[in-house]
């Protein structure tokens, strides 16, 4: 059915959208939509959160108590590497990037869909596959390597099923560097007319350059996981001391392209909180080009960090002293960031709605999460703190309370055009507090942890550190409340939740512009973009006086 | 530096550069706080005063402002070249041993710590050193990475398999403190630790002349290049040795075959063991087998100490440092005068 017939604009009536154009499983398994696409990474990514929820339950319950008493440390090994695995590479890496940005991209700029539709689909399968090895692996045994599979233990030492989720890790990288890719060429080629480059959303801006770190960085991590397998096949010394090979390579190969995805995970983070804050303050984003620019630098700058992994490895203290450096120069933009969003709300029309919640939510928590990295990039003191519950508390704060929440903030925000219903308001302000709550009572006291001592990757520690743990693991308990309660209300919504109409925000976005949700065909007709992006007054053509009066008959 | 126990849920500092690591930590927490308070501050105060009055209101567009970026551009940015600067200068203290230190050789192994003091006492996760001596650990690992943690000592290294670390530090005040391997390394990663205890010099000497000692690592070495890995019917013998002079080259200049020269330190000793063709030396053929698989670690490391004691005038960086005298029986060789380097500090 051609997109003409099918679409008539404004509220309620019943048309076709991407949702309802063809109901059968094949219908979806073979389409080009990149919507259908988005959906079909959401509920994955989804269940691989899921799963990776429940081992960290399964940590939180182990450390509550000084021994290791709950699993045997074989096992524990195990519950913190899938954990890891799980959620950094089937989870953080994907989530924004492969739904968020795979729905919204083409229509934030005003195209059909994704340049290259039928790749988009062949990446989904990819992931997929590589997903289902490395659940595969964890059903055959599990891998106790920890999520940097460190050599030498992990090529001639570990037990375990290594190769396989190494596979599955290396296939899924794949995934990546296609959505990169296609990004990027959507982003070039797909514009509609009068959407000039500097009239792009900053989620655009985001994935712009996260894609290029997805494109040069992910081939690094394939090599050297192929670099692995060749060792561990053929016995060729590459990493491993005993016959010939270097196992400090090893982690300048996988920071290399790790550090960078650190920055795949917060980039599109950075991008969702700066159209939500832009959207509940109404205002465009206080220097706008600056946060786009500091997003390619943090891109750009994020390749020369690497060695800052390695402080305490051996490696000679004049590297450190560059990489402490170059670490120190990649916060400056970062930092930019914070004051610009600050600033934005400055004279705003500031309303709090759910998605806003979490966006100032994740301003606090990345603004910790931030300063703590300053702690890990200074060189004297990181070596004291690296390898403590220091470094887990600073990264569950940059990529939970940074990229975690602000992919809920976006799902909540957006969640009116994907589906066309609005959640319940109550309990999604309700869900925000307790994820805000309950993350900074899990992750603040490891940093205290960490300065104490408590090394990371202990099933057992001195009882001394019992009372943080505690703390810890009831703050992870409302963090799991926080978090499952959406999935009630979300779904429940999808059945019982009121019609959205087009654009509840009113925002002058394209994405607004069509109907929730919107058809296969993104728009009726080309849209050509004649305001610049977050010009929220009359300039925009929307009919602001129409959407308040509708909105005091509904109060 | 015992002035911080007072302050709750912060560890015990007991190494000469302990103060210097916690003063860095509380210069960063200010300057958080310092850069915290404003912005939250702002975020509430924004979110108050702005509070949406009318639905869908149009507030005034503001598009940025040049001055205010390039400020809060430059404030972080000098602020953090602070922040480097401290890192650096602690970091050369905590990674630079001082000639002077009395060397322990530390073995990393899934899952303890194996310590052999200079006059041969052996310990398993625990390490027993002298209050206020500077203390070198040369380290190893016989199989995965491990790492060598004592939080009150504020200080860390990894172990790395195939080559040495070094790890110093000055304990300031007696007692037990724990001692973690911080890098993962398999099963009974957290069960690999134990405790360092720092000792009066007096309770010290009591503990190794106690603690019976074995072979010295001089003696261990010597037996291994004598008698039991034949080093010696290549290495001695004269002018007409087949194999290069080792008396007198630790830490020196060695020139190879091909005009490059290397410093004669613990490290290529131990490559010039494992990996005999990779560097030879000018003037010899390359005839000496390989020992790699033949020797353990602790092997390797008695025949550095060795080679070591054969050259009693390498610079001072070399001199090995053993503790006590009266517990050191060795004579059997040219070492080094030992304890001279304790009292010498
Ligand atoms: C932009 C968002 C950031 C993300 C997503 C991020 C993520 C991470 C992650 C995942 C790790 C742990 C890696 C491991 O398992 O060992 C880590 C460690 C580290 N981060 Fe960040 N980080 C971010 C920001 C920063 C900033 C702004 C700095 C410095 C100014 C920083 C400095 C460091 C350092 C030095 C380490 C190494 C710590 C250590 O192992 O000693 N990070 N970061
Ligand atoms: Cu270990």
């Amino acid at each position: 059915m051609s997109a003409e017939e099918t679409i008539t604009s404004g509220y309620g009536g019943t048309k076709l959208n991407y949702l309802t154009n063809g109901t059968t499983l094949k219908s979806w398994l073979l389409t080009k939509d990149h919507k259908r696409i988005a959906i079909m990474y959401l509920i994955t990514v989804s269940l691989f959160f899921m799963m990776g929820g429940l081992y960290a339950a399964a940590i939180r319950l182990e450390l509550l108590t000084p021994n290791s008493d709950l699993f045997q440390t074989a096992t524990y090994n195990k519950v913190f590497t899938q954990h890891g695995v799980l959620m950094i590479f089937f989870f953080l890496l994907p989530a924004i990037p492969a739904v968020l940005g795979n729905f919204l991209l083409p229509l934030m700029i005003g195209a059909k869909d994704l340049a290259l539709p039928r790749i988009n689909l062949l990446s989904l399968y990819i992931y997929w596959i590589g997903g289902v090895l490395a659940l595969w692996a964890l059903m055959q045994g599990g891998v106790d390597t920890g999520w940097t599979f460190y050599t030498p233990y992990s090529t001639t030492f570990s037990n375990s099923y290594v190769m396989l989720v190494g596979l599955g890790v290396f296939i899924n990288g794949f995934s990546s560097i296609l959505t990169g890719l296609n990004f990027i060429v959507t982003i070039h080629t797909m514009r509609a007319p009068g959407m000039t480059w500097f009239r792009l959303p900053l989620f655009v801006w985001a994935h712009y350059a996260v894609s290029l770190v997805m494109i040069l960085g992910t081939p690094v991590v394939a090599i050297t996981i192929l670099l692995l397998a060749i060792e561990r096949v053929a016995h060729v010394g590459i990493f491993d001391p005993a016959i010939g090979g270097d196992p400090i390579l090893f982690q300048h190969l996988f920071w290399f392209y790790s550090h960078p995805a650190v920055y795949i995970m917060i980039l599109p983070g950075m991008g969702v909180v700066s159209e939500l804050i832009s959207n509940f303050a109404r205002k465009k984003i206080f220097g706008y080009e600056f946060i786009a620019f500091s997003s390619i630098a943090i891109a750009v700058f994020g390749f020369l960090v690497w060695g800052h992994h390695m402080f305490v490895s051996g490696q000679s203290i004049y590297a450190s002293l560059v990489f402490s450096f170059l670490t120190m120069v990649v916060a400056v933009p970062s930092a930019i960031k914070m004051f610009n969003w600050t600033a934005t709300l400055y004279k705003g029309s500031i309303s709090f709605d759910t998605p806003m919640l979490y966006a100032i939510g994740f301003m606090g928590l990345f603004l910790i999460g931030g300063l703590t990295g300053l702690f890990l990039g200074s060189i004297g003191l990181t070596v004291h703190l690296t390898d403590t519950y220091f470094v887990v508390a600073h990264f569950h704060y940059v990529m939970v309370g940074g990229q975690v929440i602000a992919y809920l903030g976006g799902i909540h925000y957006w969640w009116p055009k994907m589906t066309g219903r609005m959640y319940s308001e109550f309990w999604g302000k309700i869900s925000a507090m307790l994820v805000f709550v309950g993350f900074n009572l899990t992750f603040f006291p490891q940093f205290i942890l960490g300065y104490l001592g408590m090394p990371r990757r202990y099933a057992a520690y001195p009882p001394e550190f019992q009372v943080l743990n505690i703390f810890s693991t009831a703050g992870a308990s409302v963090l799991g409340i926080g978090l499952l309660l959406p999935v009630v209300y979300l779904v429940h919504s999808l059945f019982f939740g009121k019609k959205a109409g087009d654009n509840p925000w009113m925002h002058p976005g394209l994405e607004w512009r069509t109907s929730s949700p919107p058809p296969t065909e993104n728009f009726e007709k080309m849209p050509v973009v004649t305001w610049d992006a977050y010009e929220f007054g009359e300039g925009s053509g929307m009919d602001l006086e129409g959407a308040r009066q509708r909105e005091a008959l509904q109060a | 530096m015992q002035s911080t126990t007072w302050i709750p849920f912060f560890p015990e500092a007991a190494s000469s550069f302990a103060w210097q690591v916690d003063l860095l930590y509380f210069y960063l927490i200010a300057v958080s706080v310092a850069f915290s308070i404003p912005i939250v501050v702002a975020i509430f105060f924004f979110a108050i005063r702005y509070r949406e009055v009318e639905k869908f209101a149009t507030p005034d567009e503001m598009h940025g402002s040049m001055v205010l970026e390039t400020v809060w551009s430059i404030i972080p940015f000098v602020v953090s070249m602070t922040i480097f600067l401290g890192g650096a200068i602690v970091y050369f203290n905590q990674y630079e041993p001082p000639d002077d230190a009395m060397e322990i050789f530390v073995v990393g192994k899934q899952w303890m710590w194996k310590v052999q003091h200079q006059t041969g006492q052996r310990e398993i996760n625990e390490l027993h050193v002298p209050v206020g001596k500077k203390i070198k650990l040369t380290m190893t690992t016989e199989d995965v990475l491990h790492d060598f943690f004592v939080p009150a000592f504020r200080t860390k290294i990894d172990a790395v398999p195939g080559r040495y670390t070094y790890l110093w530090f000055e304990p300031t005040v007696t007692g037990k403190f724990h001692l973690f391997c911080a890098e993962y390394c398999g099963l009974n990663h957290s069960g690999m630790g134990g405790s360092v205890y720092v000792m009066e010099q007096r309770d010290f000497d009591n503990w190794l002349s106690g603690n019976v000692a074995g072979q010295t690592p001089v003696e261990q070495g010597k037996d291994l290049f004598m008698n039991k890995l034949g080093c010696a019917s290549c290495h001695t013998g004269g002018p007409a040795q087949r194999g290069a002079k080792l008396e007198g080259i630790f830490n020196h200049e060695v020139k190879l075959v091909g005009g490059q020269t290397v410093t004669a330190d613990d490290q290529y000793i131990r490559n010039s063991i494992l990996n005999p063709t990779s560097q030879i030396v000018d003037g010899f053929q390359p005839i000496m087998p390989t020992f790699k698989g033949q020797v353990t670690e602790e092997q390797l490391n008695a025949l550095v100490a060795y080679i070591k004691s054969l050259s009693p005038n390498a610079p001072a960086a070399s001199a090995p440092a053993a503790p006590a005298a009266g517990a050191n029986t060795d004579s059997a060789n040219k070492a080094p005068a030992r304890s001279a380097a304790n009292s010498s500090k």
